[in-house]
């Protein structure tokens, strides 16, 4: 198991965004959270990557407690995530928004960069070589000295899928990828996130776009109104009634 | 005359440069005004004359003035850093998330605190800055440039390229670059934000040292009051290149440290305090972000 959810529970004041909510995520399987607007989805997200303190429950990642540890403390344990609003580093290199991504693996200190030590430059150009495999590995390499502010809406979210791999995560987090994107790009991202899979990664997605949700999902776990109401395979959640009601409502009796 | 004038002008920039950094280094990651900026440059001050004092007694200062000099210089900026470090900390970290206006009174309070501090501890009256190195200038083409002056130039120059190096190269300098644009987002790269801010102050407060050291230095004469009028100067230094931009805060206060030189040659020393300010609102009326202040709207 690499990550297990226990009834989590996050209110903000009376209202409880995310209700005794619980699930298990096996490791090298994509995972998709979908939903209604506002039925928690997000909140989850930001519980698990220390955003959001849970109000009740437990959060393990490789078996261990990481409920209430900060966000970077999550990070270097081997959690990333992605935003549904792009928030990459845009007065930053594309090639510097993903070395940042590696800050927590990298040692290299002032005195070495000042005097320009071999240790020093060796350190950075390992970093830089790695930097640009994640570039490749997300196919925005040839963007590396761009400033990322100008790249395009869809390459913006590859880098910053490019800059959550740099973290070298187990288990990574995708706040609705596809949002914006049109059928093209879509299915290019499909593409990315299976090869994320193949990588040995665990994927969790939030998806509204059901092409993409149905394409990649191993499992999929619904929320509605903070509570979890179905899980199970896409087969599985395409025909269950619950889920269909939390859609489209209840159906009307004549 | 008139290149003396810019060469003096040019030895007091690079000390205003070097507290302006402090201010919008802070001012790039937590959009705060350290009013207490002022105060550290001024402790630094006195710790020179502190640190200079026990040299001279134990006799190094006789021995290798150059030694003594930047032995007590290093002390210093060990301590203001700790003094930063501390006032950041204490002062400023528990309102994080707190109103804007919250710790910006904080820290004009903090100000006031280590004005009184000092003036209780040392003496509301001047304190002299022995003199060591040679007083008389060097001659070259017309000029006259003291000894001092180019220790001043030299070590400020040196320090501003190191900063430079340091936030463009290292891991930790991107890192607070990362923090300055979206906290939330360094963070979640598994960037400690508070010890980042840490960092900040402790570069910031080291600068105003160095920068207080020195002007001890080359005018001998330190006073509790001292960080007011310098702090709000390289504060309009700041402004001036463009509060958040480091390379703007180096232009700004070379810009100020010269037309204050040219002013009080040319027009009238008795106003020599208020040119600083008429540059600044002329120029922030034509480029009200500062000279190289950033155009979009990107910062509330």
């Amino acid at each position: 198991m690499i990550l297990e959810i226990r009834e989590l529970t996050k209110s903000f004041g009376g209202l409880k965004a995310v209700e005794e909510v619980s699930f298990k995520v096996m490791p090298g399987i994509i995972l998709s959270v979908i939903g209604p607007n506002g039925a928690g989805k997000t909140t989850l997200f930001n519980c698990l990557t220390g955003a959001l303190l849970p109000t009740k429950g437990k959060i393990f990642f490789e078996d261990k407690d990481i409920t209430g540890k900060r966000p970077y403390e999550i990070t270097e344990a081997g959690i990333a995530r992605t935003f549904q609003n792009i928030r990459i580093f845009g007065k930053m290199s594309v090639l510097e928004n993903v070395m940042i991504g590696q800050h927590s693996r990298s040692r290299e200190g002032f005195v070495g960069a000042v005097l320009r030590t071999n240790g020093f430059k060796k350190e950075e150009s390992e970093i830089k070589a790695k930097a640009y495999e994640f570039l490749e590995f997300t196919g925005i390499e040839e963007y590396a000295e761009t400033r990322a502010e100008n790249l395009p809406y869809g390459y913006q979210r590859r880098l910053e899928i490019a800059r959550a791999l740099a973290t070298e995560p187990k288990l990574i987090l995708l706040d609705e990828p596809a949002a914006g994107m049109n059928p093209q790009e879509s299915i290019e991202l499909m593409t990315l996130i299976n090869k994320i899979r193949e990588w040995g990664k665990t994927v969790i997605v939030i998806e509204h776009d059901m092409k993409v949700v149905m394409g990649i999902s191993d499992k999929i776990v619904v929320l509605d109104h903070g509570v979890k109401i179905a899980e199970g395979t896409p087969k599985e959640i395409q025909s269950n009634t619950d889920v269909i009601e939390a859609y489209l409502g209840k159906g009307f009796e004549f | 005359m008139f290149f003396q004038q810019i060469l003096n002008g040019i030895t007091v920039g690079g000390v205003y440069a070097l507290i302006a950094l402090g201010y919008t280094m802070v001012y790039g990651i937590l959009e705060l005004i350290n009013f207490a900026h002022g105060e550290i440059y001024m402790i630094g001050a006195y710790l020179g004359i502190i640190f200079i004092g026990i040299f001279t007694a134990i006799g190094l200062t006789e021995q290798s003035p150059l030694l003594a000099v930047l032995l007590s210089l290093t002390l210093s900026v060990i301590f203001c850093s700790a003094y930063g470090f501390a006032v950041e900390k204490l002062a400023y970290r528990p309102l994080r998330n707190a109103p804007k206006l919250s710790p910006l009174i904080s820290a004009i309070g903090v100000s006031i605190f280590l004005q009184n501090y000092v003036m209780l501890s040392q003496g509301a009256t001047d304190k002299v800055f022995p003199q060591l190195f040679e007083t008389k200038g060097i001659e070259f083409l017309n000029l006259t440039i003291t000894v001092l002056q180019i220790f001043i130039i030299v070590v400020s120059l040196l320090l501003m390229e190191l900063l430079h190096l340091y936030v463009m190269k290292t891991r930790t300098g991107k890192a607070m670059r990362a923090v300055a644009q979206d906290k939330t987002m360094a963070s979640l790269l598994g960037i400690n934000i508070d010890w980042i801010i840490s960092i900040t102050f402790i570069i910031g407060s080291g600068l105003a040292a160095v920068a207080g050291f020195m002007v001890a230095m080359y005018y001998g004469l330190v006073n509790y009051s001292i960080g007011y009028i310098a702090g709000i100067k390289a504060f309009a230094a700041a402004v001036l290149g463009g509060i958040g931009s480091i390379p703007g805060a180096m232009l700004g206060g070379f810009i100020l440290g010269i037309v204050e030189s040219l002013a009080a040659g040319y027009l009238s020393s008795e106003y020599k305090d208020a040119y600083a300010f008429i540059i600044l609102i002329i120029i922030l009326l034509i480029k009200p972000r500062g000279l190289l202040g950033k155009s979009s709207g990107d910062r509330a």
